[in-house]
């Protein structure tokens, strides 16, 4: 256990100490939302009708982008190789790794959200539930990204791909996602999502583990 | 390597090695395309001149005949990719490694043709290209997973550690197809439900299944053609590239 903590530490350390990657995020996150309206036209009831999937979608890009700094730095400084020798098992190293990344990508964004509701006209319920639906949604977001980004990591400029494969398996995060907010039965809509996020993050160390014991021998 | 201290291979072994493979395949190939293109002509002459109009969708329905063996082919050759990723992860197989990545691009033709001949039927009949209906949005997915696994297959210099990574997306992937399957039954929205396979008996009259079984076997086939010449042309690709690496070390040493 105190192994697994220490893995934590220092994933959190590198993020934190490692110059304004959170911030940045949260500005791009912003950035993607209030982009929006200036394509479709600042009407505030088609914003307001659209907000749960602007919100959506502005965090996906925002994942996305984090995901490049999961296992791409352990990969180029080695050690990778070291965590796969040590005593702590790798998937227990990358659940440790899954939630730091969860820590600094995505609740940076649940607290940058009152900000785009406020841009694209939601009203106080619907924006209630939009952070119940991003702090269910997200999860499952980081674990399909962990999948990925192991995929990736033995391809030198594996930035472009990853995004490729995670899309078409994260088609279902998005929809119950803004089904959790809109749709009239969003309870069930968010359960669905909740069991989808613990699913995702309960397999996901395993698959990436095995992704990278497989790239590297 | 070459000691003579390992086991003497059972036969399935031996077939199943990338040389004893295409020699003993390659005389299938010819007799392969042939029967292929007989069954094609067949089932073309039967889907146009002897089959009946549907009596709502008139000639349309005969798109059905192309549309339904495609759609069928876009999940079986994902099973099969998925069944050879099993066979690199589990065996470590090189053949399994030179299927699956022979069956990829096939695998999102199929798919597309599937969408683009599911549109065409669509617009007469539904009055629409393309709805976000369950199966439907679900085959898309597939064909950006199919498309996904060539661009990795692409950009991976390493063929072998490759073929390990890709088994691993290929099964997580996987999870897409029982949605693809089931779609129809979970969301009944535009897209009919199954019609051929069904515990108590298809719901179409001889004329119509005589027809779509000739084309389904046909296409079918012509996966099983086409997949069999990939194979043999990656082996051969890649003992190509074996002899190049080797030329190179020899030439600087």
């Amino acid at each position: 256990m105190s192994a697994f903590l220490a893995m934590l530490q220092r994933e959190l350390r590198l993020a934190l100490r490692g110059g304004g990657d959170v911030l940045t995020l949260m500005l791009f996150f912003v950035i993607v939302g209030a982009i929006v309206p200036f394509a479709v036209g600042p009407d505030q009831t088609l914003l307001a009708s659209i907000a749960p999937g602007i919100v959506w979608i502005a965090a996906f890009l925002a994942m996305l982008l984090g995901l490049e700094r999961l296992f791409r730095p352990d990969h180029e400084d080695g050690s990778l190789i070291l965590l796969r020798h040590a005593e702590l098992p790798l998937s227990a190293a990358i659940t440790a790794k899954l939630i730091a990344h969860w820590l600094v990508t995505a609740l940076p964004l649940l607290l940058a959200s009152p900000i785009l509701a406020l841009l694209l006209a939601m009203d106080l319920a619907s924006f209630w539930r939009t952070l119940i639906s991003l702090s269910l949604g997200t999860p499952a977001l980081a674990a399909f990204g962990a999948i990925g980004a192991a995929v990736t990591v033995p391809i030198r400029h594996g930035g472009l791909i990853a995004p490729i494969l995670i899309a078409p398996l994260s088609v279902p995060v998005l929809i119950f996602g803004v089904g959790a907010i809109t749709s009239p039965q969003s309870g069930a809509a968010a359960l669905f999502l909740a069991a989808l996020s613990l699913m995702a993050v309960a397999l996901a160390p395993f698959v990436a583990a095995f992704a990278i014991r497989s790239a590297e021998d | 390597m070459s000691n003579d201290t390992t086991r003497p291979q059972a036969w399935w072994q031996r077939i199943a090695h990338p040389g004893q493979f295409v020699a003993w395949s390659a005389p299938l190939l010819w007799p392969l395309t042939l029967l292929t293109a007989v069954l094609f002509a067949l089932g073309l002459w039967f889907s146009f001149f002897n089959s009946p109009q549907d009596y709502q969708m008139g000639d349309t329905v005969r798109i059905m005949y192309v549309h339904v063996p495609n759609a069928w082919l876009s999940q079986f050759v994902y099973a099969m990719m998925a069944v050879s990723a099993l066979g690199t992860l589990v065996w470590r197989h090189p053949l399994a490694d030179v299927s699956m990545k022979a069956a990829a691009p096939l695998g999102a033709l199929f798919t597309a043709l599937a969408l683009f001949t599911g549109a065409l039927w669509g617009r007469p009949t539904w009055g629409t290209f393309w709805e976000w209906d369950g199966r439907m949005t679900s085959t898309l997915v597939l064909l950006f997973i199919y498309l996904g696994i060539i661009a990795l297959w692409r950009a991976f210099d390493d063929q072998l550690r490759a073929a390990r990574v890709i088994a691993v997306f290929t099964l997580v992937g996987a999870i897409n197809i029982p949605i693809i399957k089931f779609s129809v039954d979970w969301w009944s929205t535009l897209h009919q439900p199954a019609s051929v396979f069904r515990p108590d008996g298809p719901t179409m009259p001889g004329s119509i299944l005589t027809p779509l079984f000739m084309m389904f076997f046909a296409f079918t086939l012509l996966f099983l053609v086409l997949h069999l010449k990939a194979m043999h042309t990656e082996i051969k690709r890649r003992r190509v590239m074996t002899l190049q690496r080797k030329l190179a070390q020899g030439a600087s040493a």
